[in-house]
């Protein structure tokens, strides 16, 4: 189980060796110690192993992770997991701008509050936010699910195509074509299914959600919603 | 662009360790602004006393041209910090100096004024600034500073930041706004003067031009954000006070931390991390287009 | 006494025949009008530049015998594995879905064979596009459709996408027709939508935060892959500088004959510089931080032939690149094909409706029918006869400049016919020394 200290070793090494590893490995888990907030810690990472970084880390965390499981035991700042392929990747502190931005794929779970713009543009990505995601927030997300238990800021969804948003408490105002749809059963039980994979553990009740999505009136341009774009 | 570092104390036992604490804030956004570097601190004051920081050519012309201002304004004491140098005077004989510097040392600028603020700014990586001011020796209530990665003008000391347009007021700016040349304009014609072409600069003027007309400088942020247009972080030192205003899109970023010993401010959260207590700190980032303001 | 004589009608200037049509189709259509190409009107442009070749204070070179080198090297700056081009033009981003799969390969053939390079789109990398190019560079857009680190990391170089010089501050635009389901699949969009397109980055805004973007870029792909920033033409000193001190390899600079996809026409025409006016303060801004020929410069915009390659390399650029020269010699707006542009209502050399994907010669279109018409060996051959010819003519024109490699092209080799032209270019108006706005002015 390796356990690299941040203080001592330099990131590029740290990333260079992860990158090394092989599906068959036998380094399946490794402790990061000291992250002091540096950016792009554990990024590109592509074979099922457990990364924990014990501490806050920077811009970038886990980007464009690849089957990896990363756990930040602390808060994230801008882009963490973005463009996430798969895998897991878990925040137990808050997270700041663009988390899970263009994720196509995976699971991103932020324990504490998102800040603006979580799952911009998100491409299938999964997202947990157990607080409250900030302003413009799934900005032209075009598929996958986020699962909001606490609040959503201004201009949710604006322009959004395919995902599926869910929010447990209040939305501060929708975005363009952002309508609240009807939550169906088929709908709970994706809650439902999004929470289990992320650990809730049936500790949340997905009718308590509100469902949130396109209203398809700007996908193909009529002059009557000229005012939206 | 750049990176900012604010740093408010609640806690009057941390005031020697201000500068300390800035200096260190500011080595570490050196990556985000290598240019220049620039900072306030806010220190102790005397009434009936005006601070006029100086900047001089170099550290003789600075010293030369300090001697000269105590030989002709007795009631002047000067301190030198390298090419800077604070000049203390009566409150009465201000205008006075500036009007001699103006006369005899026209080289010399005024880079700030007030009666706790001193202000310092160079070209050259901001851990070398920090160092050739001895800002780790200072100490203070609050203190504001910025590295810089010069976008539209040129990397002169004139473009760094802080800005200050009036007394004891500064303020340091992470973005790019897009109608500063028309707002420039504007102000001109109600007689505040500017010396670059920087965007910050009419900033700083603008929250001047405000407040002279008799706004708080929480109401002057307020209305700012309907004059002032393009994507910015600003962070603002008065006398008693520092305050924090992001645009409404809030695309630069911003991070704060508080404790009941202080409020700090970083542009990424390198920034605070080796701050004291910051494991136990509420870390938050500011909401966009709302004003935020602590004063002792 | 005679009638009087009818005055000539006369038509307006500023209301010409153009803009009165398009006066009209707005009213009827409520819709801008949505184009491909780039800048169609006449701007100051390399045509107004002149070689000074030699005479009796410098001798050229003999043609084949005596070298003349076109070679460059991109990405010498950071990348473990800077990249090495046999010739200094490159072929410029153009997506699939834009494009047809068979003119994607038969950039990638043609490129390929002369030794140089072709660029993804805003759409991600094809497997035939990498199968076919033997060095591709992979654009990171604002939109990020397809971004994957599995083609970050077999790519050759990776281009981050500012802009681009027809619409300096407009992101991607792709209609519904040509929202195919593969261009739907590879984007993760519905299929025959219109595609609404991200003008900013979506995790990053400024250069201060591109310089952390760009490190997150080279620790994913283990500081192998040049990094490029490609940014339309607008205010060049600066951006150049400040890509540079954002950690880029290379810059790339398109200016507004640069061509899209689609977008709307006032952008094309309104927004963005002539490349000419461009490329003299990047340079200078290279010169100023140290790093000309350290950080290379790739310009785009309007290249034709090799006259324009050898101007551009003599005010400073490394390389030039193609877009809407590349698709001509593949057979774009062939006179051949006049009575089917007759027929979308436009004729040969005009068509620029690229957006409605309907090009008659297969290469604007993701009609399956009308792309197969292009035959990618056949247009690969096209595109690296081509090449050839503007490489051979740079050649030419640098052995009479008395230069053994293209490089050493230089500004002083250079006069001007027009003052504009002098003024952009910063060379003296022929026969003069006459530099207009210069300090000596």
């Amino acid at each position: 189980m390796p356990d690299i200290d941040l203080g001592v070793t330099p990131l590029r090494e740290l990333n260079a060796a992860l990158h090394r590893l092989t599906p068959e490995t036998n380094e399946r888990h490794w402790v990061i110690e000291n992250p002091a907030g540096r950016h792009a810690i554990a990024a590109g990472l592509h074979v099922p192993v457990t990364v924990e970084i014990n501490g806050p880390v920077g811009y970038y965390c886990a980007g464009m992770n690849k089957l990896a499981t990363v756990l930040v035991h602390g808060s994230a700042g801008v882009g963490v997991a973005e463009n996430m392929m798969s895998g897991f990747v878990h925040v137990s502190g808050d997270a700041s701008q663009a988390a899970g931005a263009t994720g196509r794929g995976g699971l991103l779970r932020i324990d504490g509050n998102a800040s603006s713009r979580c799952g911009i543009s998100m491409k299938g990505i999964d997202i947990v936010v157990k607080g409250s995601v900030g302003h413009m927030s799934a900005f032209m997300a075009q598929a996958g699910n986020l699962v909001v238990l606490g609040d959503a800021g201004d201009s949710l969804g604006d322009s959004i195509y395919e995902a599926k948003l869910f929010v447990r408490g209040s939305v501060k105002s929708l975005g363009a074509d952002c309508i609240e749809k009807e939550m169906r059963d088929e709908h709970k039980a994706a809650v439902h299914d999004v929470l289990a994979r992320a650990g809730f553990n049936s500790e949340v009740d997905p009718s308590e959600f509100k469902r949130y999505g396109s209203a398809r009136k700007l996908y193909n341009f009529n002059v009557d919603h000229a005012g939206e774009y | 662009m750049c990176g900012i570092v604010g740093l408010f104390l609640k806690d009057p036992a941390l005031e020697p360790e201000l500068g300390r604490l800035t200096a260190r804030m500011l080595a570490t956004m050196s990556d985000r602004g290598p240019d220049s570097a620039g900072f306030a601190v806010y220190g102790a004051g005397e009434a009936g006393q005006t601070k006029l920081t100086l900047r001089g050519a170099s550290p003789l012309a600075m010293e030369e041209t300090a001697a000269e201002i105590e030989s002709a304004f007795p009631g002047a004491k000067t301190i030198l910090h390298d090419t800077h140098a604070v000049i203390a005077v009566p409150d009465q004989e201000v205008e006075a100096v500036i009007k001699w510097l103006e006369r005899e040392a026209p080289e010399t600028e005024v880079v700030g004024r007030g009666k706790r603020m001193e202000l310092y700014k160079e070209v050259g990586l901001p851990q070398k600034v920090a160092e050739r001011f001895d800002l780790a020796a200072m100490r203070g209530t609050h203190a504001i500073g910025h590295t810089r990665m010069a976008t539209e003008s040129a990397v002169t000391t004139d473009g760094a930041h802080p800005y200050s347009t009036g007394k004891d007021q500064c303020l340091v700016h992470n973005g790019s706004l897009s109608n500063h040349n028309n707002l420039r304009r504007e102000l001109k014609r109600e007689g505040l003067r500017f010396e670059t072409e920087n965007d910050t600069e009419v900033a700083a003027g603008y929250l001047t031009w405000r407040m002279r007309e008799g706004l708080s400088l929480g109401d002057a942020l307020k209305v700012s954000l309907d004059d002032l247009d393009g994507f910015y972080t600003f962070v603002v030192g008065t006398e008693n006070g520092l305050g924090v205003l992001r645009d409404g899109i809030a695309c630069k970023p911003a991070i704060m931390a508080e404790t009941d010993k202080y409020v700090a401010f970083g542009s990424e959260y390198r920034v605070l991390a080796e701050l004291p207590g910051i494991g136990q700190a509420r870390v938050w980032e500011p909401e966009p287009a709302t004003v935020y303001f602590w004063e002792r | 006494m005679d009638a009087t004589p009818k005055i000539t009608p006369r038509k307006s200037s500023t209301f010409d025949d153009y803009s009165l049509s398009e006066i009209r189709r707005a009213a009827a259509s409520g819709l801008y009008d949505i184009r491909g190409g780039g800048a169609k009107r006449k701007v100051p442009h390399f045509d107004d530049l002149l070689f000074l070749g030699a005479s009796i204070s410098r001798y050229p070179l003999e043609g084949y015998r005596e070298k003349c080198a076109t070679d460059v090297w991109l990405g010498t700056r950071f990348a473990e594995k800077p990249i090495h081009l046999k010739i200094p033009i490159t072929i410029a981003g153009m997506s699939f879905g834009s494009l047809s799969a068979q003119a994607k390969e038969a950039l990638g053939r043609g490129a390929s064979q002369m030794g140089t390079s072709t660029t993804t789109g805003d759409g991600g990398m094809t497997e035939e596009e990498r199968g076919h190019s033997t060095i591709l560079v992979y654009q990171l857009l604002p939109s990020r459709y397809g971004m994957n680190p599995d083609d970050l990391r077999r790519a050759d170089a990776i281009e981050i996408v500012i802009g681009q010089g027809a619409k300096p501050g407009g992101g991607g635009m792709l209609l519904g027709q040509k929202i195919s389901d593969r261009v739907a699949e590879m984007r993760t969009l519905p299929k025959g939508i219109d595609q609404r397109s991200a003008c900013r980055h979506p995790d990053w805004t400024g250069p201060d935060d591109l310089e952390i973007k760009i490190q997150e870029l080279r620790e994913i792909t283990d500081w192998q892959k040049p990094i490029y920033i490609k940014v339309g033409a607008s205010r060049p000193y600066y951006d150049t500088a400040l890509a540079v001190k954002a950690g880029a390899d290379v810059v790339v600079l398109d200016g507004m004959q640069g061509g899209t996809a689609a977008t709307q026409e006032v952008f094309i025409e309104h927004v963005g510089l002539p490349i000419l006016g461009a490329i003299r303060p990047s340079v200078q801004a290279l010169q100023d931080l140290g790093m000309h020929r350290k950080v290379q410069l790739i310009v785009s915009g309007g290249i034709r032939s090799g006259a324009d390659v050898a101007k551009a390399l003599a005010l400073g650029a490394d390389a030039v690149s193609i877009g809407t020269a590349a698709l001509v010699a593949l057979g774009d707006n062939d006179p051949a094909l006049e009575d089917e542009y007759q027929a979308l209502g436009t004729t040969a050399g005009a068509y620029d409706d690229w957006h409605e994907g309907r090009c008659p010669a297969g290469i604007t279109t993701q009609d399956a029918a009308l792309a197969e018409r292009l035959d990618p060996a056949l247009g690969g051959r096209r595109l690296a006869n081509y090449l050839s010819v503007l490489t051979l003519e740079t050649q030419t024109i640098a052995r009479a400049c008395g230069k053994s490699h293209v490089h050493n092209l230089e500004p002083e080799d250079l006069v001007a016919l027009t003052v504009e032209a002098a003024a952009m270019a910063k060379v003296p108006l022929a026969g003069t020394d006459w530099i207009p706005g210069s300090k000596s002015d």
